[in-house]
């Protein structure tokens, strides 16, 4: 899995379907609302759905099925797997 | 209640049907009451656990965490910080669900750190094996030092063993910690916090630190040494995250021993119904095609209830007075009490009906997707995507409306959305609408299909929208108010909804309607029976100026009483009052009768109608819209010598009542949920101007 993963991205930048890893220096950059509901760093997260305009995002983390605003996802840095 | 039953809070993330739990346990004893000093509804009801023994159980609001980021959800940390005192909880049972097992475990950390005996119950066991997921119950048990109960709530399997638990439970009532989290993190740190009293756990220290919420049985050494520690944020902060991710760690190390998924087995129906829902342009497409369905079934089925409600109450209005002795009394029952309680109840059908809709959509999981495809557009105007679910109940009432926006976590959105929601078409605009429309626009057919009338009724619906839109992005770009804007919505799994917990949810509904707006339009109507029907020396004389008078006229006996009638109320306190603000409101086109009507729908939009009924001298036992209709198209403006409800004045009325707050429920609700008299003062006379000079527009550019 780990050598598979190529560069430094956030979740506001995947494509439907696509996968990445959270961060472990995302951390200071989680609101402790997701931190809580399993946004957790090193966790996969997926994009499932996007909303018109690529805002809200739908994801799914570590089997928590969640909506968050764009601006959120763009904080929480992840590791993409390369494609 | 008995002093021998066992207080439970029961407790548990969002969407891992609690309410089934609640229902199940309770049955039909639930009641909801008031947190003290709160808005947010506290859910109470008695379970029988066993032959001698009772249970108090309150559901607490649903949260993912003891950290709170909505009222609703710091009930349940203020709940359980309040140790040893009457209310506080003596079993917490933490209800999960078993797909989101991980996740679920949090909170029963949290909540198992405070030292609580606990009850874990893990629902939808029913569906492990479709799932694939397998779990080492006794292990679990053993891993989490609690009773750990598997149950299904819909299928009402396991309730009774849960029962059975709670009395174990309360009878060992020793409770330890499962992780003891803090010391691991900065040990120096947390042992001079837990020096600070030993009546507190670690935990309970901690969370009164990191929430600023201090229990009334902390003194004042121990307050202002913990208020010491708040001084540096961001270790604070700091020191929640690493919590956080401490918990996770123990819980993956003990679910790893006790909880297995095979995704082989796993069905992906979420996903692909997801992909319709959710979809960028059908799921807009299926959310306008509900909200068509909705509409259409609130007109449709509601009229049936209606008209027989509103028949009911005329007959029982007239049995009344016809064997009842005449006087006050009588008067004040037929006129006042009876009138007021059938306009409350005649809404119960429309309220009821999109409560059902409401209910099931969110049951069903569909609401959350709502949310989801919303909330962009709806940011826009500074609300938020839970913001559609008030603004499409307030097309029943603004009452309940207002109460669902308690799960907006950010206060500007919250509000925007609280000051909004009166805009929208509510079903008491409806019968006033439906009387002027029918006295002003033509019963015909346009391009041969499309009905006029309907028509007028549907703009006025797509201006009630537009109006609360607008009127929130104006808010949006001028409030200025300090609030912290996060979201994060759950998806939760799409499931059938349950008959018993929608029904439950519409009852309550209506209840909240029926006793909220009730009573206010109830006091409302006696208090408008009182002005009317009371007066100074005019009104006192006018039976007497009239038979005075009625010799040298033609006059047959029903004649004369409606003179006698038209004469009091003219001088009644009311009519004393609509003939004080005639000034102001005839450049709007109106007279002092109409000024009346105005004064009198304060209580509820709805009783205009009546009251012109009244004024017109209709009798009262001949409540029939056409009559009133007759009488209001053959009322003459003595200025003009011409119809008094001509085209302008009734498009001027209509206007008014889109924009304007008229209703005192709505007021008294929004002082309630905003806590200050600013906003509903606001609220109402900001919706009161703009109603004034839209109508003043309207009228005399039409005329």
């Amino acid at each position: 899995m780990l050598s598979k993963i190529k560069y430094l991205s956030t979740i506001a930048t995947l494509h439907i379907g696509e996968i990445g890893y959270i961060s472990e220096e995302s951390l200071d950059f989680i609101p402790l609302k997701l931190l809580e509901m399993g946004c957790l760093p090193g966790a996969e997260v997926v994009l499932i759905q996007l909303a018109p305009l690529k805002d809200p995002l739908y994801i799914c983390v570590n089997g928590s099925h969640l909506a968050i605003r764009k601006e959120t996802a763009a904080k929480i840095r992840i590791l993409k797997a390369n494609s | 209640m008995s002093k021998n039953d066992i207080k439970v809070a029961l407790i548990g993330n969002p969407n891992t049907g609690k309410t089934s739990l609640f229902n199940q346990l309770t049955g039909l004893s639930q009641k909801v009451g008031n947190y003290p000093g709160v808005t947010v509804d506290k859910k109470e009801g008695t379970s029988k656990l066993s032959a001698t023994q009772n249970a108090i159980i309150t559901d607490l609001p649903g949260t993912y965490s003891i950290n709170p980021t909505s009222i609703d959800e710091s009930i349940v940390l203020k709940t359980l910080l309040k140790k040893n005192i009457k209310e506080s909880p003596d079993v917490i049972l933490v209800l999960a669900d078993v797909e989101n097992l991980k996740r679920n475990l949090l909170l029963f950390s949290q909540i198992k750190d405070l030292e609580i005996p606990t009850v874990l119950a893990i629902n939808m066991v029913d569906q492990m094996h479709r799932k694939g997921i397998s779990i080492d119950l006794s292990l679990l048990k053993k891993e989490l030092n609690t009773e750990v109960i598997l149950i299904s709530a819909r299928k009402n399997e396991g309730i009774k063993e849960v029962k059975e638990a709670i009395i174990r439970c309360h009878v060992a009532a020793k409770a330890s910690p499962l992780c003891g989290v803090n010391h691991k993190i900065d040990p120096d740190y947390f042992n001079t916090l837990k020096e600070i009293s030993p009546n507190y756990s670690l935990y309970e220290l901690w969370l009164m630190v990191t929430q600023n919420n201090f229990p009334g049985t902390v003194t004042k050494v121990e307050k202002e040494k913990l208020l010491a520690f708040k001084q540096d944020v961001s270790k604070l902060k700091k020191y929640q995250h690493k919590e956080t991710i401490y918990r996770y760690q123990e819980i993956n190390k003990i679910l790893k021993k006790t909880y297995i998924v095979d995704k082989t087995k796993a069905t992906d129906l979420r996903g692909k119904l997801d992909k319709i829902f959710t979809h960028r342009i059908f799921g807009y497409v299926i959310f306008s095609f509900i909200l068509l369905i909705i509409f259409q079934s609130i007109f449709d089925l509601a009229s049936v209830p209606m008209d027989f409600i509103d028949a009911t109450f005329a007959q029982l209005s007239d049995f009344a007075k016809s064997n009842l002795p005449n006087g006050v009394l009588t008067d004040l029952l037929t006129e006042g009490i009876i009138s007021g309680v059938g306009g409350v109840i005649i809404f119960i059908p429309q309220i009821a009906i999109l409560f059902l809709f409401i209910a099931i959509l969110e049951e069903t999981g569909y609401m959350s997707r709502v949310v989801f495809l919303m909330d962009k557009i709806m940011r826009r105007f500074g609300m938020n995507g839970k913001s559609v679910i008030p603004l499409i109940s307030g097309t029943a009432c603004a009452i309940p409306a207002i109460m669902a926006t308690r799960t907006i976590a950010s206060w500007k959105e919250r509000l925007i959305t609280i000051l909004v929601t009166p805009f929208t078409t509510c079903s008491a605009r409806l019968p006033v609408y439906a009387i002027l429309i029918a006295l002003i626009i033509p019963d015909k057919k346009i391009l041969g299909f499309l009905n006029l009338q309907g028509l007028v009724l549907l703009s006025l619906y797509a201006l009630g929208f537009a109006s609360a839109i607008i009127a929130a992005y104006i808010l949006h770009k001028t409030l200025k108010v300090e609030s912290k804007s996060f979201f994060v919505v759950e998806m939760p799994n799409y499931k059938l909804p349950s008959i018993k917990n929608v029904f439950f949810d519409v009852v309550e509904k209506t209840k909240a309607f029926v006793f909220g707006a009730g009573k206010i339009i109830l006091a409302l109507s006696i208090v408008l029976w009182f002005l009317a029907s009371n007066g100074g020396a005019a009104y006192e004389n006018a039976e007497t100026v009239i038979l005075e008078n009625v010799d040298n006229q033609n006059l047959n006996e029903r004649e004369v009483q409606q003179k006698i009638a038209s004469l009091k109320l003219e001088n009644s306190f009311i009519g004393i009052l609509g003939k004080s603000i005639e000034p102001v409101i005839r450049p709007l086109g109106y007279d002092w009768k109409i000024g009346i009507a105005l004064i009198t729908s304060f209580a509820a939009r709805e009783v205009f109608v009546g009251t012109l009924a009244t004024i017109y001298s209709v009798e009262a036992d001949d409540e029939d819209t056409s009559t009133i209709k007759q009488k209001m198209a053959s009322e003459i403006n003595p200025d003009t010598g011409k119809k008094r409800f001509n085209f302008p004045v009734g498009m001027s009325l209509m206007v008014f009542y889109a924009f304007a707050m008229q209703c005192m429920a709505t007021f008294a609700i929004v002082k309630r949920e905003t806590k200050t008299w600013k906003w509903p003062l606001i609220q109402l006379f900001g919706m009161a101007l703009l109603a004034y000079v839209a109508s003043f527009l309207t009228y005399q550019i039409l005329s």
